[in-house]
């Protein structure tokens, strides 16, 4: 992980209580990915029925080659996937008896380890259903898409020092103007152009109040979360249910991108999908690029780190908070046209259902950093398709507690379980010369 | 949470040296923010009147001819505004169309027993923001706290009084048992309160909705996520008789708000709270546990919550749904930051919380407008608040020449 290298000269900690530990070894995440492992183990692997098969469908139409179903021995399978997690577990402890880090890599593998484990288990002994793998992987995917942009738009805003508990707000409004002005001109492209412009104005309000009046800028962004609700409801029950036709449900075409979306299984998941998904996969990748490595990067993450240095050296601290804030919020806002032109919906109240939380919390998970963010956001789209699919197929794990997953998965890495996590020194400090 | 602006209380002035300054300041509170609140209040509700007009049927079909008869439109904006806040008022204070004095004075007390659960809460998350804590897990708590109390008043059978008691105190220590973990994991591990609440409130309301799926909590034949009603000696008995709905709840809020004072004002552990808030080194250094301030501060929070829970499921509701905080956890934070963090400011601010809540069905039925006009104007209001130098640029307000020292 490179986030910790930002290259701030010992900045000053706004948290009095996170101060510099000495060199110590943390145990923390060998323990913590240790014991969900050793659970995988007990619950997945164990109680799977011995001599049970699991089918695992990855095949589509479309495909160059058709794979053939892939039937495993579910036991066999559950337990080996088990034992993989709980060796990455220990590779984690190797590493930290060296004073090392560990990759990325290692929690998405481990990751996959633990959900290959539950799939099985979760597929063993029903004959007549399948695990659709690419189906799984596509709705994950599609439904990561507001958490990747919500995400990307916390990490442009708190690279830069300010703290964005708005963006379920941002995606709601961009959810709201994308429906509002797609019906309005009946086209969905239209909706999709709308759409940042309203999360760019509640940026632009949290802006404002972050950087000019100095207001707590948790307490800001709860309340403009409040203040969208409310509009946006406002507006639904009145104007939009007097006219219908200002609330159309219209949908983005999916693109088939050719030759592409042939590869098997990837294929057909990562370029058979609608524009927004792409302009996703745009976003992420000059982000990633800009931030680390450009100039105007490089700025924003001194603004983030340390103002008053970046200050020093002629860089104009608030300008540049409230250009990140505004930008972050447009592109929040694009993800908020996820919920209405992107799926092809007419807009409701409160439509986003936290998901801008969810969005914040993968923000955190992949440690202020797009590529991270795109991974952690990966995780809980896929935890939520996983959801849905448990749900057809009827499992004996309660579906609540699969939707707790991202939240305790989240508390896990903020309390350092899992990696430790550290933000922008400046975040949430207004800059006052 | 060095700028908590608005909530940071400056110190008393027997609290240590630098009088004079402290002293302006505090003097600069008591001149400015009075106003300052009362305007935001009156902007608030002129930026809900735009609203009201700009969603009115009347006044858009007049505004399509505004330069033949521009009369028209104004008189349709008149008439929206006028029949939505007479909608609010009678919702909210009292009903003078009533006939009978219990219907004259019914609104009112109904605003008192939808402020009792914001009081509660708002009381938590007051002590909360003065120990440099932004919780907004109210709503995990409170729903956790509500689960636990909702079940000992419909499984349990207990006699009269020490059942209310019983199920009281549960809610207060489920609500506790939700707070203690952020304020444990930030004693133990910093990780930041914020984070940890959001998270627990979505893994309270999880929980919450996987118990209504259990026998346990269902009503007997029914498989619906709702669950019996709490016996009768276990609900707050309603205090002003049968004709309100205003429950004991209430006086044991206005008990909590005289001991939160005490608490905050009087006592050791809250001057460690309010240290722990204004500057965690000195705090340290001066032989403080600031984590165990934070592990205190957040179970008293949570313990608050829950009752505001209890005065939901043992006072109003009288049944546990995945709805039964509605939005109350986030109307807490909103209530403790505009009363300031303080008991008496969190009363108030509650009350006035509660009567737009309260007027919400009247708005919805007289004037034909939808509930979340109350939203947008909750919303305003804390944010002028929030930001006194934009209150006061719009009312050409004079600034005090302390100010920088008050936002700061």
């Amino acid at each position: 992980m490179t986030t910790t290298t930002v290259g701030a000269p010992t900045p000053q900690q706004p948290a009095a209580d996170t101060a510099p530990r000495p060199r110590t070894k943390s145990w923390r995440s060998s323990i913590g990915l240790g014991v969900v492992a050793l659970l995988s183990l007990l619950i997945f692997g164990l109680t799977t029925q011995a001599g049970s098969q699991t089918n695992f469908v990855i095949a589509t139409n479309s495909d160059f080659v058709t794979l053939p179903s892939l039937t495993l021995p579910a036991k066999l399978a559950a337990v080996s996937f088990s034992i993989i997690a709980l060796l990455l577990a220990g590779w984690t402890a190797y590493r930290a008896n060296q004073y090392r880090k560990v990759g990325l890599w290692l929690p998405i593998v481990f990751g996959m380890a633990v959900m290959g484990a539950l799939l099985t288990w979760a597929g063993a002994g029903r004959d007549n259903t399948t695990i659709q793998l690419t189906g799984l992987l596509t709705s994950a995917l599609f439904l990561a898409v507001p958490l990747v942009f919500g995400a990307l738009a916390g990490t442009l805003c708190e690279r830069s020092g300010i703290i964005n508990i708005a963006i379920e707000g941002q995606l709601l409004a961009g959810a709201f103007l994308a429906a509002l002005v797609g019906s309005m001109a009946g086209n969905a492209y239209v909706g999709l152009i709308a759409a940042p412009i309203a999360g760019a104005l509640v940026g632009l309000l949290l802006a404002i109040f972050a950087t000019k009046y100095w207001v707590n800028q948790i307490v800001v962004g709860v309340v403009l979360n409040l203040l969208v609700v409310g509009l946006t409801s406002f507006f639904f029950s009145t104007v939009m249910t007097d006219n219908p036709d200002l609330n159309q449900a219209l949908g983005l075409p999916r693109i088939d991108i050719p030759i592409l979306s042939g590869i098997p299984v990837l294929g057909p998941v990562l370029f058979n999908q609608n524009l927004l998904v792409y302009i996703m996969y745009v976003v992420v990748i000059v982000l990633q690029i800009m931030l680390f490595r450009s100039r105007w990067g490089l700025r924003v993450r001194s603004v983030g780190e340390h103002p008053k240095a970046a200050d020093t050296v002629g860089i104009k601290v608030n300008r540049t908070r409230i250009r990140n804030t505004v930008l972050g919020g447009a592109v929040a806002g694009l993800g908020g046209a996820f919920f209405t032109v992107a799926s092809g919906l007419a807009f409701g109240k409160e439509m986003t259902a936290g998901k801008g939380y969810i969005a914040l919390a993968a923000m955190i998970l992949g440690r202020w950093n797009p590529k991270g963010a795109l991974a952690a956001a990966l995780l809980f789209g896929f935890a939520d398709a996983l959801r849905v699919q448990l749900g057809i197929i009827g499992s004996d794990i309660p579906s609540q507690f699969l939707a707790m997953t991202p939240y305790l998965a989240t508390i896990l890495a903020v309390a350092g379980l899992v990696g430790h996590a550290r933000p922008p020194a400046a975040e949430g400090t207004p800059y006052k010369k | 949470m060095s700028d908590t602006s608005v909530t940071e209380k400056p110190a008393d002035p027997k609290d240590g040296p630098g009088d004079d300054r402290v002293r302006g300041v505090l003097r600069g509170i008591l001149e400015s923010s009075t106003l300052v609140v009362v305007m935001a209040v009156v902007a608030s509700l002129a930026i809900g009147g735009l609203l009201v007009m700009f969603a009115d049927e009347d006044v858009r079909e007049a505004a399509v001819y505004f330069f033949s008869r521009p009369g028209d439109t104004f008189s349709a904006m008149g008439a929206a505004l006028v029949s939505a806040y007479t909608a609010m008022f009678q919702g909210a204070v009292v009903n003078p169309s009533s006939e009978t004095f219990v219907g004259f004075i019914r609104p009112f007390t109904q605003t008192l027993t939808m402020a009792t659960p914001l009081i509660f809460a708002g009381l938590g998350l007051g002590i909360g923001f003065r120990a440099g804590l932004f919780n907004i897990g109210a709503q995990g708590q409170l729903l956790i706290g509500a689960a636990l109390g909702a079940y000992i008043g419909f499984a349990w059978d207990l006699p009269w009084v020490l059942h209310l008691l019983v199920a009281v105190i549960g809610c207060a220590i489920g609500g506790a048992v939700w707070g203690f973990i952020p304020g444990f994991l930030k004693a133990r591990t910093g990780a930041h309160e914020v984070i940890v609440t959001i998270m627990l409130n979505y893994i309270g309301l999880n929980l919450v909705a996987w118990l209504l799926t259990l026998e346990a909590f269902q009503r007997p034949g029914s498989n619906n996520p709702i669950s019996p009603e709490v016996a009768d000696a276990a609900q707050y008995p309603l205090i002003l008789g049968s004709q309100f709905n205003l429950h004991l709840g209430f006086l044991l809020a206005i008990a909590c708000a005289f001991g939160v004072w005490w608490l905050m004002e009087r006592s050791t552990l809250g001057f460690e709270f309010r240290a722990a808030g204004s500057n965690p080194r000195a705090a340290r250094t001066a032989g403080m546990s600031v984590a165990k301030s934070y592990i205190f501060v957040m179970v008293i929070a949570g313990a608050l919550a829950g009752l505001a829970g209890s005065a939901q499921v043992l006072g109003t509701e009288k049944v546990l749904t995945t709805a039964t905080a509605g939005s109350i956890g986030f109307d807490a934070i909103t209530v403790a930051l505009l009363g300031r963090s303080r008991p008496l400011g969190t009363v108030m601010a509650a009350i006035l919380f509660g009567g737009l809540r309260a007027a919400g069905p009247t708005l919805q039925v007289q004037a034909g407008l939808p509930v979340d006009i109350v939203f947008v104007i909750q919303a305003l209001i804390v944010l002028f608040i929030a930001a006194p130098p934009l209150v006061r640029s719009i009312f050409r307000l004079p600034a005090p020449a302390n100010e920088k020292e008050v936002a700061a």
